[in-house]
């Protein structure tokens, strides 16, 4: 555990030299945040908490590709074979990635929310914990999700189609750049198999409805049980070596990391209580459907 | 030889249809500067990152300090250092930065400043990675491998790329590391380099270990002879040049005919006039006492470089 937290501090210390981490982690968020307020929220109120969930589910997300790009640059310049001589072990590497990530993501989460709040009004705070929670538990879930995305691609060019298709789904399919009950029907139903859907619906809870941990437990455990399962399979796919390739079969295994997402799908598909209750917390904070719905995807990153 | 540190008995490795490594087998005993000789793609890396616990052999045994590479887990990590041939560290890392991450993983307080110096990178100390030359990265590869003193270090091709001035560092360290009683296995294709530096040399070619010995052992077996190094305006036959005075052997190796003779001036005597009698011409001609790569050019019939 010590040479994880070692290689923690030491990624942290990168992260700061380098000036993506304040472009990507702090500055785009916030470009976002007043460009979405401005067109869906120019009164403030509760509209602004809206959008600062889709926000701060963009930004989470965004975990997503920063991992997994790094693993496969460290793996493809040698960085990782470098650190294999010494005595530590892939979910060491792993679990270094993981923690840095969410400790370098707490400045730009808790900076969108005081934006959102002193700047641009936002009428509420919402619970405040809730949503530190689920961001925190998010930027871990689409880590390990990214970091399994480096494991399975053999190149950067196949990780950066791989993270295009994975993100565009995520992004236009679950509710972040357009509004849950804005979609059609069926894609409605669709989202309700993507992680992002929970992200974004549980960061909604939270910042409109104050709902509190317990509350949100569907969203916490599938987030946190899919944060388990790609970890594991990230861990047991991992590549030191450039040259090594991952077996065909081994991809199996990243089904497997999204298996909570798919049990919790069949079960929201069957009840319909997520898909009304965002339609519920739209009406209560825009009062109808807004004609466009919501912000444009970012390109990726 | 003392009790060897070293142990590698008929290794093995295949890549898809190419067999890099067929039955390589030596020891290398604690405190010796062990040479691995050979061209680029004879086994060479095959082997070290073998011993290394890099890569899995498909057949036969390795072990260093006892410890099979695969299974000796932290504690075998900690008993060797290494030179990789290809790697890296992140561009943003600084060079006292990464002495002290490495050896803080190892569980060990080293006096960096001390390595440091050692390896004339004071002045580096909060110089990012990215900002260092070949021969500076080098250096740091080096130190990071010796940052929990190892027993036992691999140099993998450590100074193939680098310019003259700073291969000559890297040797200097070299000396160095054996004056220290460190054991040290070096993979390397530079003749001068293994002669040099290494208590013993083993010549690797196509996967095989083809010569075993020191350095005054291999070249031993051209003792007596010169080597005699002719180019020919029209090449001659093989086993033309075989029968002139003092030749002992006679190759054609890219084009160039080399010649071991017990008696260089009756040989040189006898090449001319037999070019005459041909119609030939000589067009350039080198005389040398025999090195390690005449060694290898007479077991393989080809030369180290490339």
């Amino acid at each position: 555990m010590s040479h994880a937290w070692t290689l923690t501090l030491f990624r942290l210390r990168l992260a700061m030299r380098n000036r993506a981490f304040l472009v990507f982690g702090i500055i785009i968020p916030l470009v976002f945040l007043f460009l979405f307020s401005a067109v869906f929220a120019r009164n403030g109120g509760p509209a602004v908490a809206y959008v600062l969930a889709s926000v701060l589910a963009m930004s989470v997300m965004g975990s997503f590709w920063g991992l997994s790009q790094q693993l496969v640059i460290f793996r493809e310049q040698g960085i990782l074979r470098r650190f294999r001589l010494a005595p530590i072990e892939a979910g060491t590497m792993l679990l270094s990635s993981i923690a840095s990530n969410l400790i370098l993501m707490l400045p730009g989460i808790a900076s969108e929310i005081i934006v959102a709040h002193w700047v641009l009004h936002m009428d509420r705070w919402g619970n405040l914990l809730s949503v530190f929670v689920l961001s925190g538990l998010g930027a871990v879930t689409f880590a390990a999700l990214g970091l399994v995305v480096a494991s399975v691609a053999n190149s950067m060019m196949e990780t950066q189609v791989i993270n295009q298709l994975l993100w565009l789904s995520f992004i236009l399919l679950s509710g972040v750049a357009i509004p849950l009950p804005s979609l059609p029907g069926w894609i409605q139903e669709v989202a309700l198999f993507l992680p992002a859907t929970y992200l974004v619906t549980g960061l909604e809870r939270a910042l409109i409805n104050f709902a509190s941990l317990n509350q949100l437990g569907a969203e916490i455990a599938s987030l946190g049980g899919s944060a388990l399962l790609a970890f594991f399979v990230c861990r047991k796919i991992f590549r030191w070596e450039p040259e090594e390739k991952v077996p065909r079969q081994a991809k199996l295994w990243v089904a497997a990391a999204l298996i909570p997402f798919l049990l919790l799908g069949a079960w929201e598909a069957s009840r319909g209580g997520r898909l009304n209750e965002a339609n519920s917390i739209m009406r209560s904070t825009f009062g109808e459907k807004p004609k466009d719905a919501a912000p444009a995807a970012p390109s990726n990153r | 030889m003392s009790e060897a540190i070293v142990q590698v008995r008929d290794l093995a490795k295949r890549y898809g249809d190419v067999e890099a490594l067929r039955g390589v087998s030596f020891e290398i005993a604690e405190g010796e500067v062990f040479g691995l000789l050979g061209p680029n793609g004879a086994g060479k890396t095959s082997t070290i990152e073998i011993l290394e616990g890099m890569r899995t052999a498909d057949g036969g045994t390795a072990t260093v300090s006892g410890l099979d590479p695969q299974k000796g887990g932290a504690q075998f990590k900690r008993s060797v250092g290494a030179v990789l041939q290809s790697t890296s560290l992140p561009d943003k890392v600084r060079v006292g930065e990464a002495l002290n991450l490495f050896a803080q993983l190892y569980g060990v307080h080293t006096d960096t400043t001390r390595l440091l110096q050692r390896f004339g990178l004071e002045e580096k100390r909060q110089a990012s990675y990215s900002k260092l030359s070949g021969g500076q990265k080098q250096r740091l590869a080096i130190a990071l491998a010796l940052v929990h003193e190892p027993r036992v270090v691999f140099l993998d091709e450590p100074t193939a790329g680098l310019d003259p001035q700073v291969r000559r560092e890297i040797y200097d360290i070299i000396e160095e590391l054996r004056r220290d009683k460190k054991t040290v296995l070096l993979t390397t294709h530079y003749i001068e380099e293994a002669e040099r530096l290494c208590d013993r040399v083993a010549i690797i070619d196509q996967g095989k270990l083809i010569a075993l010995g020191t350095p005054r052992e291999l070249k031993d077996r051209s003792a007596g002879t010169t080597r005699i190094e002719v180019s020919l305006a029209k090449p001659a036959a093989e086993g033309e040049l075989n029968g002139l005075e003092g030749v002992t052997n006679c190759r054609t190796v890219d084009g160039r005919t080399v010649m071991h003779s017990t008696r260089p001036p009756q040989t040189i005597v006898a090449l001319v006039k037999h070019l005459e009698s041909k119609n030939n011409e000589l067009q350039s001609l080198e005389i040398a006492a025999p090195s390690l790569e005449d060694v290898f050019i007479e077991l393989t019939g080809r030369r180290l470089r490339e």
